[in-house]
């Protein structure tokens, strides 16, 4: 009797095991798929709470886009393929880091203008304030003067 | 020398004018870039008769709204009543898109609130909100007799937004 309860156990057993090395299986490709899923949900903001990105934000809408980027992951869209779908529903304000279009050219360059502005200033001011230390050349008034003073022989040394 | 001592100044009312101008910027207005696309096809269950779908395919060669509204939208209770007065004006069919509601609660709300649509179609998993680019109900789409979108309002309707843009768009696209 208790051989046979052992027996219907270990019966039991051996046919659970396939069902949970099936459950166990997809790590490989499945984290991959999740890794891109969650570093192209941290590229997309979310419109409802807006200083947070896809990944970060628990709005509703930010769920809902989750999960499109990961059904189109699982459709093998290509990541511009899910940016493009985005940006086509929602507009550049979802990218995190706009396009360089005529439109946000300031934005692009702003930085670097400003950085070469700042700098040809500082170059304008630097060279002012040298001319400016620069000591002028004695007039020959001064140089009289000087002359006399150090009781030499008419300031040639001082030409 | 004294206009030297003036840049600075003049600098900074510059950037004062364009925080200024932010002041009064609404940051959810995102600009669609639906506005003078075709509207994104659905098929959808009607709310009331379930048997039936409706889409924009349906609704060619006619102006329409599309309101996105739903029974758990704080905002939506807002422009209610502009949209029953639109209704009852009958100059446009209203579509309401029933966003990512509950039938039964959708069904009460329209009961309680007065029932404004021509018809209301049921998005229950917000898939086609997201075709449309819907990211803060109610949001309200003018779309002409060609099935291009025409003008969407972000937020609820207000009686100035509806007086001053989208009845006289209606009205503009009806004639053409």
């Amino acid at each position: 009797m208790r051989w046979r309860a052992l027996l219907l156990a270990l019966a039991l057993a051996a046919a659970g095991a396939p069902a949970l090395a099936a459950e166990a299986q997809p790590t490989g490709r499945d984290s991959v798929a999740a890794a891109r899923a969650v570093k192209l949900s941290e590229k997309l903001r979310c419109l409802v709470c807006q200083n947070q990105s896809i990944a970060d934000s628990n709005a509703e809408l930010a769920q809902d886009l989750r999960g499109q980027i990961r059904d189109q992951i699982a459709a093998g869209k290509t990541d511009d393929e899910i940016v493009a779908y985005m940006v086509a529903r929602y507009g550049d304000f979802v990218l995190y880091q706009p396009p360089v279009k005529s439109t946000t050219m300031l934005l692009w360059a702003g930085p670097a203008l400003l950085l070469i502005g700042g700098f040809a200033g500082l170059v304008h001011l630097v060279r002012a304030r040298r001319t400016e230390a620069e000591t002028p050349p004695l007039t020959d008034e001064e140089r009289d003067r000087a002359a006399r003073l150090l009781g030499g022989d008419g300031g040639k040394d001082l030409a | 020398m004294r206009l030297k001592l003036l840049a600075p100044l003049a600098v900074f009312i510059v950037i004062c004018g364009f925080l200024l101008i932010g002041l009064w910027r609404d940051p959810r207005e995102v600009p669609s870039p639906l506005i003078g696309k075709p509207a994104p096809a659905f098929t959808l269950t009607q709310l009331h008769e379930p048997a039936k779908t409706l889409g924009p395919a349906d609704l060619k060669g006619q102006v329409w709204l599309l309101n996105v509204w739903a029974s758990w939208c704080v905002s939506c209770r807002e422009e209610h009543p502009l949209l029953v007065a639109l209704g009852k004006a009958n100059i446009v069919p209203i579509i309401g898109l029933d966003y990512k509601d509950e039938i039964t609660a959708g069904k009460r709300w329209l009961t309680d609130n007065g029932n404004p649509y021509t018809t209301s179609v049921v998005d229950r998993d917000g898939k086609v909100g997201i075709d449309w680019g819907v990211y803060g109900v109610p949001e309200t789409f003018v779309i002409d007799k060609a099935g291009t979108i025409r003008y969407k309002q972000i937020g609820p309707l207000t009686a100035e937004a509806l007086e001053t843009k989208i009845v006289p768009l209606i009205r503009e696209l009806q004639k053409s």
